[in-house]
């Protein structure tokens, strides 16, 4: 039984060592976080795992004193066959995980508001949210701007403390949306939109990924996130302006063939609502429709879950 | 003639896959060499494939879960392998197409057939000969549920074979799984296998109700049920309330892939959130029809070797049943991130969290069975503790999970596979290993060995943590669940780490099949005389090892929730045959179960291959069965109470002259 | 082994009590089957309301029921649970010829009640209004077609009983019975979840 003990002694630092080395080191991307999303759900973890270790530590140390003490060969200890009833033990054993589970219940009631995906962020910089279409293709991101009439493939820029309005769809299987160090994921899925808002409040080059598996391809489906001050946003969108490919039915049907690892590449001009019309093709529906919140019909009973989606089920 | 099997569905060009078919016929062959060496066909058809006790029943469900565990282990460390060199500019040594079909075989094959026929095969050991009952209550249809599982992991297998297995994940989410995107025959072996297995399962689900609340011995009033009864009746609830739905699910996708419905299609107004939420309806208590049992298993453990009455019984009972009824109502923790509004997301979250609480409640209650106790450290007490301990971890992170806010950043992330399988493996198969050393004596008449068994708990313990420890930092650097290559380096060391862990818990393996081995080599010695060898409490360990095959020559009754306990502490235990007994009621054996099954099996196959004219013969094979077997009047018989005499006597002598031995020794 | 003896009952009483007792397992064991199927069909209802708008362009509930015809369906098999009635009440008072002609009676109005239900999917299909045509169809095909398929399947158990109790010349014995109990318990069930499916589907899909 010694051995017992050794060996979970030599375990238990290991067990703390995620938590243990999460400050500085940017390869920690979720506890590394550059935007206010991000950080929010960082600290959550923190608070959810102290508030948990209360119990947690008395258990696992109490289970191995426990088992050690009361081990046959302990003459020393005491042998109660008949204990196998305590008021005072079964009061504590419910009323602290229910107290526990009580400030977690809070806190999260809270927390999940707070962080829902669909509530529109504060702009630090003061200036008008950005908006992106996003659209999960085999196996590649289509990044449109439609207040810029403008698109990326696997790129996306935005500026630094710019709130980021993502507007998300597929146009294949379903996939997840992705920026480790800005927070909060959501699924890309065809027909349907979903919506999330992120924020960067440093430039970087964030990794970004489809976090729902998609087939062959998957692996290869990630993105380059920059966030980057007002001019480098500029100089981006220029950048992109100067490509001479256009972003229309015809391309984007081209374009939504499958294929695996692809390229960044840019979109000069995007004619039409090209993120409406993927939705439209797979709904039914005539593409004029570009506001599917509320309203009872099909499509949007589908998109903004919430009161009216598929939470009755 | 043959759909669309062809030569081309055997896959000659892939080395690996073929290597593994190899591997599998190479073994097939040996087995089946061996059953023509000493002619052993009649005695497998007529004591194993037509039987219909449940205690065999229950040996050949564990037989079966032993097996594919080393199916489903080999796909994991071929996945730990694949990504420990896949990075960078080195693509490992699988493409995408394999690496997916190996997780989602492995997922597949250790829930559906090593977890679940694990669990049943406990049910069948042990809930009738501790309730004191002869058999379950439907013995035939114990046999149907037996071999329609084997079919169904049959199909798998095949898979290697011929065609492929599917490659979207374990539960196949569409579009993905729509013929659309996945046109191949991969997600129709999962489809068969899960829909036949399932259908088994469903009526092991009924008929281990019925077995419980009907056949208890008498006296055995509900709050007198060992534990582990309790944990199998609530486990009995959720299969009969969750399979259906998954049986319907399923049905939705075959109908959707094999006549062009819409139901969860991207286009003619399908709704694939319809599919998440329903696999979710059944994959959440699917989650606790593992769980529980094993639940019960260690509350029978920890209080069989700690030589002490079980802590709080009327809480762990409570507990149970509130576990089962809160596991209906958490299923959207799943699919935080599909963008359910606040509200709903929050109650999910919350009723997830109450289900921490009698979860803690009851590894309190086997914490205080040891305080007090003489505990024992055999191998299943090992596992029991190393659960305590891991299972704990587990749900911690769990809760965390439960979260919405922590799960929108680690949803579907490594930190994910590392908390299920935390629970998994820590809980469920840690609960296995237990059962299978706790009653091992009872269904073969001598325990296992306790060194390997030691060995194989340290593997496997410093084994999970070395390989899952790695996979939760991963899942903070973001790495996400079933990626093939990755381009951070960083990564690289801890995949590498994971590995290690995998070789570990492959050592484990190891020593377990050694365990077994050496047990049965060494089997006069470890031989159990009595019955009693743990010095039980419960029903099961009052009758010989193994017990006669009419289970009890006359029918206990019960004044206490640890029956034989009681017995010992009264002095009241009989210790020798009674001279007169009655005749037993039986059931005979029938071949009509396997036969069913068997039928169940070619219909599968030849949906898969779109041999329609052959599913329906299968079809009509099946119900022809069915009714040949309804018009069988013959069905049971009498064993003659002088025959039951002379078993009783036998057993009795045996004990007599092993106690005049020790007086001897003495 | 702590055992009292249990009161000794003479041979044949014993056994008789074992045969009693199974039945009732058996019934109980049937119904708590029912309960389950209850899901199944309560994963279809949902399926149902769920896509209850999920047209994708194609006709509503209001375009293609035809009321008259599956009214008629109904009545049949509403009938064909009381004719079942008519049968056990026989079983009962063990009447072997009244139980087969009451049994054939209700295979009758089962068999009607399927040759209407194709008679309307053979229709729809003809009209391009197959499963195929919108996720609402989808999930009405589903459910009503898994009822039949419940009907059918309780019309074979029907047969195989006829012939056993007729041809083969089975008595009305302890077996025989609970296998007359377990159909009626089915038969009624399914004219239940017929009845739902008849308010929910049809009633409410042509207001």
């Amino acid at each position: 039984m010694r051995e017992f003990f050794r060996q979970v002694a030599r375990r238990k630092p290991l067990l703390l060592l995620p938590l243990l080395l999460l400050s500085g080191c940017s390869n920690w991307a979720i506890m590394d976080p550059q935007g206010p999303i991000g950080r929010a759900e960082k600290s959550l973890v923190f608070t959810a795992v102290i508030l948990m270790l209360i119990v947690v530590v008395p258990v696992i140390v109490l289970t191995l004193v426990f088992a050690w003490h009361f081990r046959a060969s302990n003459k020393k200890a005491v042998y109660r066959p008949d204990f196998h009833h305590s008021t005072t033990i079964e009061i504590i054993v419910w009323v602290v995980p229910c107290l526990i589970v009580l400030a977690l219940g809070i806190l999260t009631w809270k927390t999940t508001h707070a962080l829902d995906p669909y509530k529109p962020l504060v702009a630090q910089n003061g200036e008008k949210p950005i908006e992106v279409d996003v659209i999960a293709l085999d196996w590649k991101w289509l990044f449109v701007y439609p207040q810029l009439h403008i698109a990326s493939v696997n790129e996306l820029a935005m500026p630094v403390g710019a709130s980021v309005d993502f507007r998300i769809t597929s146009g294949t299987v379903m996939n997840a949306f992705f920026i480790p160090q800005l927070g909060t994921q959501i699924y890309a899925m065809g027909g349907m939109q979903t919506e999330v808002h992120l924020s960067a409040d440093h430039a970087g080059i964030y990794q970004g990924l489809s976090a729902n598996f998609s087939g062959n391809g998957f692996s290869g489906m990630t993105f380059k996130a920059i966030a980057t001050d007002k001019a480098g946003f500029d100089a981006w969108v220029q950048k992109v302006r100067g490509s001479s490919q256009v972003l229309d039915t015809q391309s984007f049907a081209l374009l939504s063939k499958a294929s695996e690892n692809v390229p960044v590449s840019y979109y000069g001009t995007v004619n039409g609502d090209i993120f409406g019309e993927q939705i439209a093709s797979f709904v039914g529906s005539p593409p004029s429709m570009k506001t599917m919140k509320g309203n009872g019909d099909q499509a949007s009973a589908k998109t903004t879950g919430g009161s009216n989606g598929m939470s009755g089920m | 003639m043959l759909g669309r099997l062809t030569w081309a569905a055997i896959p000659l060009d892939n080395p690996i896959e073929m290597g593994a078919v190899g591997l599998m016929g190479i073994v097939v062959l040996i087995v089946l060499g061996f059953i023509a060496r000493y002619n052993l066909w009649v005695y497998l058809w007529k004591e194993w494939i037509t039987t219909i006790d449940h205690k065999k029943i229950g040996i050949m469900y564990i037989l079966m879960a032993l097996v594919m565990l080393l199916r489903g282990f080999a796909d994991a460390i071929m996945m730990r392998t694949q990504l420990a060199f896949s990075h960078g500019a080195s693509h490992g040594y699988l493409p995408p197409e394999h690496y997916d079909q190996i997780f989602s075989a492995h997922g597949v094959i250790m829930i559906f057939f090593v977890a679940m026929p694990f669990v049943i095969g406990f049910m069948n050991v042990a809930v009738p000969l501790q309730i004191g009952a002869r058999d379950v209550a439907f013995p035939f249809l114990n046999s149907i549920s037996f071999w329609l599982t084997f079919v169904g992991m049959a199909l798998v297998n095949l898979s290697l074979a011929i065609g492929e297995f599917g490659q979207a994940g374990w539960l196949a989410y569409p579009p993905l799984s729509e013929l659309k995107y996945s046109p191949g025959s991969g997600i129709d072996y999962w489809i068969w296998s899960l829909q036949i297995s399932g259908i088994g399962t469903l009526l092991t689900g009924v008929n281990f109700f019925v077995t419980i609340i009907k056949m208890r011995a008498p006296g055995m009033t509900f709050m007198r049920m060992p534990v582990f009864v309790w944990t199998i009746l609530c486990t009995s609830i959720l299969i009969m309330a969750a399979f259906p739905v998954l049986t319907a699910t399923i049905g939705m996708l075959t109908l959707d892939r094999y006549l062009d419905f819409h139901f969860f299609t991207n286009d003619g107004g399908g709704n694939q959130m319809m599919y998440v939420n329903l696999i979710w309806a059944w994959g959440h208590p699917e989650v606790y029809i593992l769980i529980l049992p094993v639940f019960g298993v260690f509350s029978e453990v920890v209080s069989t070797y700690s030589s002490k009455r079980l802590f709080a019984y009327t809480s762990m009972v409570w507990a149970t049943v509130s576990i089962t009824v809160l596991s209906f109502v958490v299923w959207l923790h799943h699919f935080f991130t599909m963008g359910s509004g606040a509200d709903v997301n929050a109650f999910f979250g919350i009723s997830t969290m109450v289900i921490a609480i009698p979860t803690g409640v009851k590894i309190f209650n086997w914490l205080f069975t040891m305080y007090g106790g003489r505990v024992r450290y055999e191998p299943a007490m090992l596992w029991t503790v190393g659960f305590m301990v891991t299972f704990t971890i587990g749900g911690m992170t769990g809760v965390m999970m439960a979260v919405p806010g922590i799960d929108f950043i680690v949803h579907n992330s490594l930190f994910l596979i590392a908390h299920f399988h935390n629970v998994i493996i820590g809980g469920v198969v840690f609960g296995c290993f237990a059962g299978l050393n706790y009653w091992f004596p009872k269904m073969f008449g001598f325990k296992l060995e306790a060194k390997w068994g030691t060995r194989s708990f340290w593997f496997w313990l410093v084994g999970f943590y070395v390989a899952f420890v790695p996979l939760y930092a991963l899942g903070f650097m973001g790495a996400t669940r079933r990626m093939e290559h990755y381009d951070n380096p960083a990564w690289v060391p801890y995949m590498w780490v994971a590995l290690l862990g995998a070789v570990l818990i492959f050592c484990g393996i190891v020593c377990s099949i050694l365990q077994i081995v050496v047990s049965i080599r060494d089997r006069a010695k470890l031989q159990d005389v009595t019955g009693d060898i743990w010095g039980g409490r419960t029903l099961e360990w009052a009758i010989s090892s193994p017990p006669p095959f009419y289970n009890f020559a006359t029918t206990p009754t019960v004044a206490d929730a640890e029956p034989l306990w009681d017995a010992k502490q009264r002095g009241t235990i009989e210790r020798q045959a009674r001279d007169h007994y009655e005749d037993i009621h039986m059931p005979k054996n029938t071949g009509a179960g396997f036969i069913i099954a068997v039928f169940a099996g070619i219909m599968g196959f030849a949906m898969i291959w779109y041999i329609w004219w052959l599913a329906i013969l299968s079809v009509v094979g099946i119900i022809l069965t069915l009714i040949i077997r309804t018009c069988n009047d013959d069905i049971d018989y009498y064993v003659p109470g002088e025959e039951v005499a002379r078993i009783e006597k036998a057993h009795f002598l045996k004990v007599a002259s092993l106690e005049t031995e020790k007086q001897h020794a003495d | 082994m702590p055992t009292d003896a249990v009161a000794a009952h003479g041979g044949h009483d014993h056994h008789h009590d074992h045969a009693q007792e199974q039945l009732a397992n058996k019934v109980f064991g049937f119904w708590l089957y029912l309960m389950t199927d209850c899901i199944l069909f309560a994963t279809a209802f949902a399926g149902v309301a769920v896509n209850r708008h999920s047209y994708a362009g194609g006709p509503t509930g209001k375009d293609i029921f035809e009321l008259n015809g599956v009214i008629i369906e109904t009545a049949c098999l509403l009938f064909s649970s009381v004719t079942y009635g008519f049968a056990m009440l026989a079983a009962h008072r063990n009447n072997k010829s009244q139980v087969m002609l009451w049994l054939g009676i209700t295979f009758l109005f089962g068999l009607g009640f399927i040759g209407f239900e194709v008679k309307e999917f053979m229709h729809l299909v003809a009209d391009g209004n197959g499963p195929e045509r919108s996720a609402f169809l989808s999930s009405f095909f589903l459910l009503v077609a898994t009822h039949g398929c419940h009907v059918t399947a309780g019309l074979l158990w029907m047969a195989t009983l006829m012939f056993q109790m007729g041809v083969m010349g089975k008595p009305l014995n302890t077996t025989y019975m609970s296998r007359l109990t377990c159909l009626s318990l089915f038969w009624h069930f399914l004219d239940i979840v017929w009845i739902c499916v008849f308010t929910v589907v049809y009633l409410m899909g042509v207001i």
